[in-house]
């Protein structure tokens, strides 16, 4: 089990340099002149410019640039960003928030998913059934920018129930709203893909052997029917939590939410190469984190599943 | 007393009955509007007593049983009669009730061990949450003795274990346990051996008897195999399409049966045919009239060896830790011979190596060592186009007629698709011939346009042999092709496999675990044990003279072997 551990984690750097490679040549590769772009229409003169170049080392080739990049991250520098800030403290504040919110879209519907799910599996072709199948496929088919408003005007300006903007202090209470509006796309996934687990699993020969031993309908439900139905809902759930990490650009745009989605837009629009990168070098660890987390998981869900060593 | 209608001898019991059927009816909601699953079941268990429901399937007796333990599925319903426990109908219980019989009163033993263990749950917590729930003593050691008493070694370790580190016939001691733990008055045994070798099966009922003579618990044990319900029960009940046929004292029942259809069950239920046949034989009739059609096919079997096999073995090497492998020897340096024309058999145990050697025979998996020659050719010196060439002459016959027809073909495409691959005759030709394998089958012609699930098992197996006929091959290999079904469908496969033996000439290699099938269609037998050859000869010598005590034993597992029967007139 350590070793797997361990050679998963090795696998780690192929992946982190590749796609610090890739993402490095596309920012550098986009059109138009990041530094000139800065100062819009009233450029400043050509020695201002030049110094910029060599501050942020852009008038190096590509090679050069990506390796003063890995040399700053392996000395943990990761540098300024054109706004003069240090990249290290933005990553600080971001990630935190972008974190948080994450969280909390994944409880939300995590609890509702598997809820609702699982009742509707229960009572298949029944009215609950129905009508839960019907809401969610509206749920997918609205998409989340129409979502995000309507709650913001409903719920935060008209009802007055949440705060309709996050700004800068976010916080579990502030983040209620986008996290609602992040987790409802998922939650009508994770109720649809619980509802035919429950399904499948509920008509098993040990479900109906568990009734037989004289267990009560509850603790068949919960041990036997709900307990095996978790293992895809639960891969789902995980997998979810690496694209939750990466940030809504448009929920955290609608909210205002200052996250990961936020940040990384601005920074691509700006050419930021360094910002971009060092922002996708921490989701690349991030996904690759939660990816090893959900095969711990579900080897730990499904004990058929043993990882050699 | 052999009784064709209703009841079973009550007169003079003074014993109030345990379980008592009556005109038990019942029905289930389908798309197509009501179903009658059952319309007429009688039957009446003493306590302690074992009563055997026979049938097919299909024939209700399972869902008679589920229905006396309240576990039909939600679109059935008990729609007439009366199911007596004890004198309590419990035909319309509250669920309440049936919670709370189920377990301690009525144990259920299921038929499937693969499929009814919960695989994410250990063994011991399986057997805990049933002595939980039914307010008996539950510690871990409490937990050790139910399973040891089910004759599982070793079981306080054991049921630290998951399900899937057990073999099939751990398994079902383990279900055995749960369906015990409690003491119920009633165990419902549901085909609770059929998934299981016939040394296991054996095994597992003797111990099964064992126990519920001792706690004195009444059986009630389903089972399509009319051998094993005459040995192990006191009292057959046959049941035919939702209907009570016949019941009776076992043996009575079948010695002398009355129905049209117990007749039939009787006169095909292999085990009992082999001892036919050796009945027979002391009456002086020879066995090849009874083995009709492949009398011809005996004679043309000169001494043409269409496939040798020589020294063959297969070692995999299973992974023991980071560049380290232990070697698995399947089969284990293994020589015969087959003649064109004739039937050879392969039987052995599930981990014998039988099927191994049948994929390497089918140039599916690459020996270790020894040589496969067909026709003259070591099959391993071909290349890929010849390959192609012999896959047209031998051809397979799976297990599982669920499994080996594509849901998404229809059964026209199916039986097509070899002869498109093979870029044999035009559209118009290749109809024309799959017409013909449809009758050589004998399945409707419109049955081209049907899909699998709308086949029964045994029409779906003719559609394999269908299939294995369209390249005209010469040999044919039958890995357990007739082990999914039920005993008549089974003797109708079986005949229609003979009988084109003899017409088309053809060779077959049958890899099965059932001895009594072996009785009726080979000529030759190997016996394999461990991925050893342990015996081999024509079927009569081994099954007459067994040498090997493995082979003695095999053939004594064979259920309704120790039961004497008259030759039946069918």
């Amino acid at each position: 089990m350590t070793q797997y551990i361990l050679r998963r984690l090795l696998q780690v750097i192929p992946v982190f340099l590749g796609t610090t490679l890739l993402v490095y040549f596309m920012v550098f590769a986009l059109p138009g002149d990041p530094i000139r772009a800065l100062f819009g229409d009233r450029p400043p003169s050509e020695a201002v410019i030049a110094a910029l170049r060599q501050q942020y080392n852009l008038d190096q080739p590509f090679w050069v640039q990506y390796g003063l990049f890995l040399k700053n991250l392996f000395t943990f520098n990761l540098g300024v960003d054109f706004t003069g800030q240090p990249i290290a403290a933005t990553l600080g504040r971001i990630f935190p928030v972008t974190a948080m919110l994450a969280v909390e879209a994944l409880a939300i519907q995590a609890v509702f998913g598997v809820a609702f799910g699982l009742i509707a599996g229960l009572r298949k072709g029944k009215i609950f059934d129905s009508t839960v199948l019907v809401a969610s496929l509206v749920v997918i088919a609205v998409p989340t920018f129409v979502l995000g408003f309507v709650l913001q005007l409903v719920v935060g300006v008209q009802l007055g129930w949440a705060k309709p903007t996050v700004g800068s202090n976010a916080d579990w209470g502030t983040l209620v709203l986008p996290a609602t509006v992040l987790g409802l796309v998922s939650f009508a996934y994770v109720l649809r893909l619980t509802r035919a687990s429950v399904i499948e699993n509920m008509n098993a020969d040990y479900v109906r052997t568990a009734t037989a031993k004289g267990l009560s309908r509850p603790r068949v439900v919960l041990a036997h029917i709900l307990r095996n139905s978790m293992i895809p809902v639960v891969t789902y759930l995980g997998a979810n939590l690496g694209g939750l990490m990466g940030g809504a650009i448009v929920t955290e745009g609608i909210f205002n939410v200052p996250g990961v989605g936020q940040k990384l837009y601005q920074a691509v629009i700006r050419s930021e190469g360094p910002t971009v990168v060092a922002i996708v070098s921490v989701l690349v660890l991030v996904f690759v984190a939660a990816n090893l987390l959900v095969d711990l998981l579900y080897a730990w869900l499904d004990p058929r599943i043993r990882y050699e060593k | 007393m052999a009784t064709s209608n209703v009841t079973i001898d009550e007169a003079g019991s003074e014993e109030r009955p345990l379980l008592e059927i009556r005109d038990l009816a019942i029905s289930f909601q389908t798309a197509g509007g009501e179903f009658q699953a059952v319309k007429n079941a009688h039957l009446t268990i003493m306590p302690g007593e074992t009563v055997a429901i026979v049938g097919e399937s299909g024939s209700g007796k399972s869902t008679t049983a589920l229905a006396a333990i309240g576990l039909l599925p939600e679109n059935g319903r008990v729609s007439g009669g009366q199911i007596l426990l004890d004198g309590e109908d419990i035909s319309h219980a509250p669920e309440r009730r049936m919670i709370e019989l189920r377990g301690n009163t009525i144990g259920m033993v299921p038929q499937d061990p693969m499929s009814n263990l919960n695989p994410v749950w250990k063994i011991g917590y399986q057997v805990r949450e049933t002595l939980r729930a039914n307010g008996k003593p539950n510690a871990p050691a409490d937990v050790a003795r139910v399973l040891g008493e089910a004759g599982l070694p070793d079981s306080a370790r054991r049921a630290k274990q998951y399900p899937h580190e057990f073999s099939g016939g751990m398994r079902q001691r383990a279900l055995i346990a749960i369906g015990l733990s409690c003491q119920p008055r009633l165990l419902i045994a549901d085909e609770p051996t059929s998934a299981l070798d016939v040394t296991v099966q054996r095994q597992i009922l003797d111990h099964l008897e064992t126990m519920t003579a001792e706690l004195g618990t009444a059986v009630l044990l389903i089972t399509h195999d009319l051998g094993l319900a005459a040995e192990r029960a006191d009292k057959v009940v046959v049941m035919y399409r939702g209907n009570v046929v016949e019941a009776g004292p076992s043996l009575e029942l079948l010695r002398n049966p009355q129905h049209p259809y117990t007749q039939r069950l009787v006169a095909s239920a292999p085990s009992l045919a082999s001892r036919r046949i050796q009945a027979a034989k002391a009456e002086g009739i020879e066995t090849e009239e009874l083995l009709a059609p492949t009398e011809a096919v005996v004679e043309k079997a000169l001494s043409d060896d269409v496939l040798k096999v020589e020294s063959l073995s297969k070692v995999f090497k299973l992974r023991s830790g980071v560049g380290k492998s232990t070697d698995f020897t399947a089969v284990d340096n293994v020589s015969f011979n087959v003649k064109r024309g004739t039937t050879t058999a392969i039987v052995g145990e599930s981990g014998s190596g039988k099927s191994t050697v049948a994929q390497m025979v089918l140039n599916l998996l690459a020996p270790t060592s020894g040589r496969i020659v067909f026709d003259g050719v070591d099959t391993s010196t071909l290349n890929s186009r010849e390959i192609f060439k012999f896959r047209r002459r031998v051809q397979p016959i799976f297990q599982d007629p669920y499994g080996s027809l594509d849901p998404m073909y229809n059964i026209f495409r199916t039986i097509e698709e070899p002869l498109r691959t093979h870029k044999i005759g035009d559209k118009a030709s290749r109809e024309k011939k799959v017409r013909e394998l449809l009758d050589q089958v004998a399945l409707p012609q419109s049955t081209m346009q049907r899909y699998p699930n709308e086949l029964s098992g045994g029409q779906r197996q003719r559609v394999a042999i269908a299939r294995a006929l369209a390249l005209d091959p010469e040999v044919i290999i039958c890995d357990e092709a007739v082990s999914a079904l039920d005993v008549l469908v089974q003797a109708q496969v079986l005949n229609l496999l003979a009988e084109l033996q003899s017409n088309l000439g053809l060779t077959y290699l049958f890899i099965t675990h059932d001895l009594a099938v072996v009785r009726q269609i080979a000529d030759h037998v190997c016996v394999m044990q461990k991925g050893k050859l342990v015996e081999t000869g024509s079927t009569d010598d081994v099954f007459d003279s067994p040498q090997q005590d493995y082979t003695k034993a095999l053939l004594n597992a064979i259920p309704g072997a120790s039961l004497m029967l008259p030759p039946v007139v069918a």
